[in-house]
């Protein structure tokens, strides 16, 4: 099982990399502008069709490559087939959370739902680790359903914070170390 | 000529403002409150920059989030409408060989825009209005937080921008079908039919012979194309205003409507579809064509493979009008066929269609190398650099499971929002901005080039690196539209801070050069009415 800390690491080393190859590119396509080219330097079409290619795939792997590697995607869209181990319901109104009486602890590897409700205006819902990381967000939309399904993959303790603008108001939307999670961490087996 | 001399004729005397035509001055205007409004969001861009890193006193949380408000619809509004809209009531009657539809129009579009940027602006500085751009955000309104008074002249602010849209609009269809006094008639709708699109998709089922010749120029078609992306967002944004409006009025006049009558949700999709009018459809639209458009003037020669650009233009157009979903990856209550269809794979087209356009463009410029390295062309590079940079940032958070992780942080404003606005699309603006100089100041010289280089390394760099570290903090969790007071994220904040500053030193440069090539007079002289109401573009020689 996959922490969403890792897929973070991936996207910024991809990311990374996709810059500075199209930075130096950029660079030697500059410099190479200002010489003088061979007598036949048109572009030759099936380069272009190439590229083409190349985006439609690039453009299309990129989400099944995630759905089939980032194990909360697929959860997330089936997850009114899914059976959680523990449902936690929270309030949202007047800017405030409203959590429920009893502590909000978790196993490792369970899998929980946050089901959260608006009673008046459009807010987020992230819980973040202690270094204020994101560990996932939703938004929480008034007359609407809004719950998330997640599978805590490490131990440890969890802040909520509205991930939502509502006004300025909103910026102490946070409830800190709210949610624990304990036992051993999971492995790539689990 | 000494300094001061330069400084009130401009470089070697040569703009003289009485010698320009009707046409040119207005272009001019445009330009000028469209770099001035520019000046504002830079300004604002600062204030919210140090106000991230330390809440300094003279200002509080609340003015922090107005000039949140504000500091996008100046951007949009205020400044690149301008500018764009100046610079096509130029060059559409300049391709279409024959003269702006109406001259009277186009004044009150400048008037309009004008003069209803800064209410609504001075409406957001005066009474803090701050449900961000979507005008209010989010319905239910909530005016416990916001002056529903402060709230009515934004609105009114925004509306009187997008009656001067409607007029650029009309103005902009009616010059590309019209016919002038005195001409021959001019078959309308098949000149319409090839500016949006209809004739070229029609060919495809046609012999190769009995195809028909497109009757509009490539930029021109980009010109009609994006502006039917404006006449749609003009429409839902007059709308969003009415409908706040009533909530106002509403509760101004004791009847609240504050949890009642609109589904948030629904209102979300409303106006994430409008908005993306704009994002994702007119923005990359009018880009596309001016690439294209650079690049013939830059290397005088043919567009690379210019049927396929000018039917991506039209491909562009259908996507922009069903990629809204990806606003709405996190909202749980969006239907899944929603997110995957409209959120991921019609938005992944975008990466497909813009990279046509920044390969065309690329290949157009190889195919007439050695070129000189001009300043337009040094721009052009770095507006194409800079949608290279920000499209698949945008297109990786329009992921179901990656936006899980990247929605709502700063990784969606600086990689992706602030890396396509100011590298690549202030960048390709600044190119047009270069490339038209000395055709609308009859010939005016540059003050000093080193000014221009200046500039130019200065906006790149400040432009790449604050969207780079803003991107750095929300990938580290950093949220967009709220503040830090424990100092988390300071070491990001600081080096965004450092890049925004090297953005205003790179304006500033711009700026006096700009200055000293026109003169204190010759600008103000721009704004002198001109006695002769000629449509020609250019004086003749």
């Amino acid at each position: 099982m996959v922490d969403s800390a890792l897929v973070l690491k991936g996207q910024t080393i991809a990311y990374t990399l996709y810059c500075s190859v199209i930075i130096l590119l950029m660079l030697w396509f500059g410099t190479r502008l200002t010489k003088k080219g061979k007598s036949e330097s048109k572009v030759k079409p099936a380069l272009f069709y190439t590229f083409v290619a190349f985006l439609t795939v690039l453009g299309v792997s990129l989400h099944i490559i995630t759905y089939n590697t980032i194990p909360w995607s697929e959860m997330d869209l089936n997850r009114h087939e899914i059976t959680p181990d523990k449902t936690f319901s929270i309030t949202v109104a007047n800017h405030e959370f409203l959590l429920p009486e009893e502590e909000m602890i978790i196993n490792t590897g369970d899998i929980v739902v946050f089901d959260v409700t608006s009673k008046d205006l459009t807010y987020g819902f992230g819980l973040f680790r202690q270094d204020n990381s994101m560990l996932f967000q939703m938004q929480v939309v008034p007359g609407h359903r809004n719950d998330i399904m997640w599978r805590f993959v490490n131990p440890g303790v969890y802040t909520i914070r509205s991930t939502e603008y509502s006004g300025p108001k909103g910026i102490a939307m946070i409830e800190e170390d709210v949610v624990k999670v304990i036992g051993e961490p999971l492995t790539k087996e689990d | 000529m000494n300094f001061k001399e330069t400084l009130i004729k401009g470089e070697q005397g040569l703009f003289k403002a009485d010698s320009l035509t009707v046409m040119q001055k207005l272009t001019l205007r445009f330009v000028v409150v469209g770099l001035v409004y520019y000046l504002f969001v830079l300004i604002e861009g600062m204030i919210m920059r140090v106000y991230e890193v330390e809440q300094v006193s003279m200002f509080n949380d609340n003015q922090f989030f107005a000039i949140l408000t504000a500091h996008p619809l100046v951007g949009i509004f205020g400044s690149t409408y301008a500018i764009v809209c100046g610079a096509f009531y130029f060059l559409v009657p300049y391709l279409m060989k024959k003269p702006l539809y109406s001259l009277k129009l186009a004044h009150w579009n400048w008037i309009l825009l004008t003069v209803g940027t800064f209410v609504f602006w001075f409406a957001g500085f005066i009474s803090h209005y701050s449900p961000l751009y979507t005008l209010y955000w989010p319905l239910p309104a909530d005016f416990s937080q916001f002056d529903p008074l402060g709230g009515s002249f934004f609105v009114l602010g925004i509306a009187l921008v997008m009656v001067g849209t409607v007029f650029f609009i009309v103005n902009v269809f009616k010059t590309i079908t019209y016919t002038p006094e005195g001409w021959e008639k001019q078959p309308a709708g098949k000149l319409l039919g090839s500016a949006l699109g209809t004739s070229g998709l029609a060919n495809l089922f046609r012999r190769k012979k009995e195809r028909k010749e497109h009757l509009v120029s490539l930029p021109v078609a980009a010109i009609a194309r994006g502006t039917v992306d404006m006449a749609l967002n003009t429409g839902i944004i007059l709308f969003t205003g009415v409908l706040i409006l009533i909530y106002m009025i509403g509760h101004l006049v004791g009847h609240s409507l504050d949890n009642t009558a609109i589904d948030a949700l629904l209102y979300k999709n409303w106006f994430w579809w409008g908005l993306d009018l704009i994002a994702d459809g007119l923005v990359l639209i009018f880009v596309a064509g001016t690439w294209y458009l650079l690049a013939t003037m830059i290397t005088g020669k043919k567009l690379f493979m210019q049927n396929i650009a000018r039917a991506a233009l039209l491909v562009e157009l259908i996507v922009s009008w069903t990629v809204w979903s990806h606003h709405l990856l996190s909202d749980q209550a969006q239907p899944g066929f929603l997110k995957v269809l409209s959120g991921e794979m019609v938005t992944a087209f975008e990466l497909i269609t813009q990279g046509l356009a920044f390969f065309i463009t690329l290949a157009t410029l190889w195919a007439a190398r050695p070129l000189k390295m001009t300043n337009e062309l040094k721009f052009l590079l770095g507006g194409l650099l800079g949608f290279a940079l920000a499209v698949p940032a945008g297109i990786m958070q329009a992921d179901v499971g990656l936006n899980r992780i990247l929605h709502n942080t700063q990784w969606v404003v600086g990689p992706h929002v602030h890396v396509a606005i100011l590298v690549g699309l202030t960048m390709t603006l600044y190119s047009a901005i270069y490339i038209l100089l000395p055709i609308l100041t009859n010939g005016a010289k540059l003050y000093s080039q080193k000014l221009a280089n200046i500039h130019f390394w200065l906006h790149l760099i400040g432009g790449i690196g604050m969207g780079a570290f803003m991107g750095m903090a929300g990938l580290k969790g950093m949220l967009r539209r709220t503040l830090y007071f424990n100092g988390e994220y300071d070491l990001y904040m600081i080096l965004a801070m450092i890049c925004g500053s090297l953005l205003f030193l790179a304006f500033l440069a711009f700026f006096v050069n700009i200055v000293m090539t026109l003169g204190l007079q010759g600008l103000l002289g721009i704004f002198k009415p001109t006695k002769n109401k000629d449509l020609k573009l250019v004086p003749e020689v």
